[in-house]
């Protein structure tokens, strides 16, 4: 449809009195009603000299003098019936009320600096970042600048950042738990992978998640608690990062009227670092003991077990299921299917005075590399929580898939073998793994001659339940142990009856 | 040490990133506020990081912003703007980062051409044309003589301007007269009708003003009127009747004890009664004042000068001097008079952003409900888009505290950081200018900056922190 050119069609040109809107809102209704079918130019302003001169310039001028005050509404259109309906339609336009609260919706925080802008200024705070790592220093940096202690959940940091962060946070009095920090208990708050552990007398500072998860799940079981567990990301004992936010962990719960007795754990820290750990640990007013794995001190357990003892604690039975009797075939391997990447650690640790090198995706020695052929034959551990094997998908904690097809493949493949797993429990993991893990589990040792190991890590108290969940591993013929070291002697001594 | 009070009991939790925790956290009685996070929408990661870690940036950031917020602003005189702002030769002053006559827009063009017509450089149309375009007159932003003006912001050497005077920085800061609202040189008309005005404006009311201003035995509190009017319903920028009115309050009783001519003095308080953005011209410097005091903070990410010349739009931050970073100025979105419509309109045009920069104008949006259709519709549009760029600001101005959202500051001092990391832009409330020269105005509404601005910006801004994070 062509517009009839200016001066062609009908046109309604009056002036009202006593009427009054203002600009904006006749700017409104000029827009709407002009917007009809039909109606090919409108003009409806107050009456002023500027608003009339304009309504000459479209040939719409009103007849006789016209004031300020007067309403003009000049409308032109195709046909009379058009016409019509468009003054009708400025009346319904002028006479409409706005409909509307005088209340925005909140608008949501963009970034932690604003999430943190929007909390009480007194009382614990505690940001969490698990945005991408190219961009998680951004929003651990307002943590830092609101003064608020951070978790940093996410991986690949530049370690120039991390160490930036971190000197940052040591100025402001805060602290950066992380990068790759997924377990962390904070006054009772488990964030991340964490456990449902009672309230106790031991501070944990921990560079490694699952180690934090066996030492405060064992201490548990042992009816001693913690009072917070403090991550401090994998790298933290590195020469580049220094132990940074290892040495102000400390401070703080040497600090804490709540904290009687402190356990770092970590893998093996670079050796300047853990002697800057251990001059700083020895000018504190409260113990502090090691729990960095290594093949001189390659147990977990057995740090629990000397804290205990400090403690003037006795030593319990660690919760377990025997497995069914029945020997490993001759010629067995270790395979260790790990989910945890420091219980993986401790595995070979144990494993390899006793059966010699161990291949690994995440090998104690770079010549043992596994590559990418995780079902390579012989003593392998690989574990499945390593960066390279969850890009694009979720932990192994979370989405057993992966590890299960591995150990489908593994029955298949003739190869004799005795199978060690973890099995973790607590906030942020599988909500039942034995539900998936038991079938499989059924399933292999239909096929082979398989003996199975389970190192089953959490408490009663977890959402998961650590008695339903051993109960049904053993069902489906594992040997079940609270404790990763006990799980994985057990599966040596089974291999040595086999030689 | 008890970092932060991070051990003292259960802590709050504020979560971005994957959601998988949270509900854990609320299983356990946390209280877990979740951030609607998103991957900043500008920005090299690294840059964004290198200026996050910039130990010099939350320091010179606070010291930027207090000194925004510390500034003062009276009124001390009115006087030629050739004298007062060193306009020597044929020198014309406008609006927005540096521009030329090939790259000028239609109404910078109609409002250049005025001015070599109202001072006399060129006798018709034509001529002073061919004057511009042969380089015949320096072109050169007010932002470069401390200077601010409102649309095309052509600032001639027989205009008179305001000088206010920051009283606590020490700063000076100048802009031209209002004309009114319609046909005016501002808006890119050069008629008759605006070459009269502006003759009458040189001979009759800048000399009244000037006599009148010197006559006040206080000088105008220009933040002060501006810190009533967000009382008023204005916000600053798209409205300014109540500031206007105030204005005419405290200037009249010295127009009229000046003993000049009766008719004169009529005609002038009916000029300044019947122009409701007669204090536009006033609030602009006020503003620039306050942004002035904020220059040249090594380390600051935070904007100092949003201005437009009707082709570029350009921004200037306290970390980067004088360095305008540049894109093109976007079409306003709004409503037309009379029968004008979005292709009418120029892209966005003036130095009045500064008023955004301050924290006033769309800033200040949710104190302006009169206005707030220019939004797009309702009240809580308007309150939202105050809160919205609370998330991208340092601070709120005490002084300039917004009702509706309970006196809360206006909110003050754009970082660049959080334009990049919020995804939003500044929001600048304009009027619109037609795009043919001579048209004058043909609207009002609401225009953002273009991100290539910000990216210029924060690319700079990195290249200038990455020395001292590594030091």
């Amino acid at each position: 449809m062509s517009a009839p050119g200016p001066g062609e069609g009908v046109s309604h040109v009056s002036l009202r009195s006593g009427v009054y809107a203002d600009s904006v809102r006749l700017m409104q209704v000029s827009r709407d009603v002009g917007a009809r079918d039909g109606v090919t130019a409108v003009l409806v302003a107050m009456a002023t000299p500027l608003n009339v001169e304009l309504a000459e310039g479209m040939g719409l001028a009103p007849e006789g003098a016209a004031s300020p005050d007067q309403l003009l509404i000049a409308v032109r259109a195709v046909d009379d019936d058009a016409l019509a309906a468009a003054v009708t339609a400025v009346d319904a336009a002028l006479s409409e009320r706005e409909r509307s609260r005088a209340t925005a919706d909140a608008q949501p925080a963009r970034t932690i600096g604003a999430g943190l802008d929007g909390l009480a200024p007194d009382g614990a705070a505690l940001a969490i970042v698990s945005v991408p790592g190219q961009y998680a220093a951004l929003e651990a940096a307002d943590a830092i600048a609101a003064g608020r202690s951070v978790l940093v959940f996410s991986d690949g940091v530049p370690v120039e950042q991390e160490v930036a962060l971190k000197r940052a946070a040591h100025e402001a009095g805060v602290l950066v738990m992380g990068p790759d920090c997924g377990t962390a208990i904070v006054s009772g708050v488990a964030l991340g992978f964490a456990n449902v552990v009672r309230p106790g007398p031991v501070g944990v500072v921990a560079a490694s998640g699952t180690g934090a998860q066996q030492v405060s799940c064992l201490l548990d079981a042992a009816g001693v608690g913690v009072s917070h567990v403090i991550g401090v990301g994998g790298r933290d004992l590195s020469e580049a990062v220094g132990g940074l936010a290892t040495l102000d962990a400390l401070a703080a719960l040497d600090a804490d009227p709540g904290t009687e007795r402190v356990l770092v754990v970590s893998k093996p820290p670079a050796p300047s670092v853990a002697e800057a750990v251990a001059r700083a640990a020895g000018g504190l007013a409260t113990p502090v003991r090691s729990a960095a794995l290594s093949p001189e001190t390659p147990d977990l357990t057995a740090a629990v077990e000397a804290l205990l003892a400090d403690l003037g604690r006795e030593v319990p039975r660690w919760p377990s299921r025997p497995g069914p009797d029945g020997a490993a075939p001759p010629g067995a391997v270790l395979k260790g299917f790990y989910s945890g990447g420091t219980l993986a650690d401790e595995a070979m640790l144990l494993a390899a005075p006793v059966l010699g090198d161990v291949r690994s995706n995440t090998p104690l020695r770079p010549e043992l590399d596994l590559g990418t052929d995780l079902s390579a034959p012989g003593h392998v551990v690989v574990d499945f929580g390593d960066d390279a094997l969850t890009v694009g998908r979720a932990h192994p904690m979370i989405d057993p898939t992966l590890r299960l097809e591995a150990i489908a493949r593994l029955a298949a493949s003739g190869e004799p073998a005795v199978l060690l797993l973890d099995v973790v429990l607590g906030y942020g993991a599988d909500a039942d793994p034995a539900a998936s893990l038991a079938p499989a589990l059924a399933a292999a040792r239909e096929k082979a001659q398989l003996p199975v190991v389970v190192a089953l890590v959490g408490t009663e108290a977890d959402p998961q339940g650590w008695s339903r969940q051993a109960d049904a591993l053993a069902a489906a013929g594992a040997a079940v142990f609270a404790s990763n070291a006990a799980a994985t002697r057990h599966a040596l001594d089974l291999l040595g009856d086999a030689r | 040490m008890s970092l932060g009070g991070l051990l003292d009991g259960p802590p709050a939790v504020v979560a971005a990133g994957v959601d998988v925790f949270s509900g854990a956290l609320r299983a356990q009685g946390t209280e877990v506020t979740d951030v609607d996070w998103r991957p900043p929408g500008i920005g090299d990661p690294a840059d964004l990081a290198a200026l996050a870690l910039d130990p010099r940036r939350a320091a010179a950031n606070r010291t930027a912003v207090e000194r925004v917020l510390a500034a003062g602003a009276v009124l001390t005189d009115v006087r030629p703007a050739g004298e007062v702002l060193g306009l020597e030769g044929r020198l014309l002053l406008h609006s927005g980062p540096p521009l030329t006559w090939e790259a000028a827009s239609g109404p910078m063009r109609g409002a250049l051409l005025g001015a070599c017509l109202f001072e006399g450089w060129a006798a018709t149309v034509e001529e002073a044309e061919a004057l511009l375009a042969s380089g015949g007159v320096t072109l050169d932003p007010c932002h470069h003589h401390s200077a601010v003006g409102p649309m095309a912001g052509v600032t001639s050497p027989s205009m008179w301007a305001w000088c206010l005077e920051d009283p606590v920085n020490g700063g000076r800061a100048y802009c031209n007269l209002n004309e009114g609202l319609g046909k005016v040189l501002r808006m890119g008309a050069f008629g008759e009708e605006v070459l009269t005005r502006l003759a009458w404006m040189r001979d009759v009311l800048g000399p009244l003003l000037a006599r009148a201003v010197r006559s006040m035995a206080e000088p105008l509190d220009v933040k002060a009127v501006l810190a009533q009017m967000l009382q008023m319903g204005d916000e600053g920028h798209n409205r300014n009747r109540a500031g206007s009115l105030m204005t005419l309050r405290e200037l009249s009783p010295a127009l009229v004890a000046l003993d000049a001519p009766s008719d004169d003095v009529a005609a002038a308080l009916r000029f300044i009664g019947g122009n409701e953005h007669f204090f536009l011209n006033l609030g602009m410097p006020a503003a620039k004042l306050a942004m002035d005091a904020a220059r040249d903070v090594p380390g600051s990410t935070m904007v100092t000068v949003m201005a437009r010349n009707g082709t570029e739009f350009g921004v200037q931050t306290a970390g980067t001097g004088d360095r305008w970073f540049t894109g093109p100025a976007q079409t306003p979105v709004g409503l037309f008079l009379g029968d004008y419509g979005p292709e009418d309109a120029n892209p966005d045009i003036g130095d009045s952003a500064i008023m955004e920069t301050y924290g006033v104008g769309g800033f200040s949006m949710a104190a302006a409900p009169a206005i707030v259709r220019f939004v797009g519709g309702t009240v809580p549009d308007a309150l939202a888009t105050t809160e919205r760029m609370y998330q991208l600001t340092l601070a709120e101005n005490p002084a300039m505290a917004i009702p509706i959202l309970g006196f809360r500051g206006a909110p003050t001092g754009i970082d660049v950081l959080a334009v990049a990391r919020t995804g939003w832009l500044p929001q600048i409330n304009t009027g619109m200018a037609g795009r043919v020269a001579g048209t004058g105005q043909v609207g009002a509404g609401l225009v953002q900056p273009p991100r290539e601005c910000f990216e210029q910006a924060l690319a700079a801004l990195a290249q200038e922190a990455r020395p001292a994070t590594a030091a």
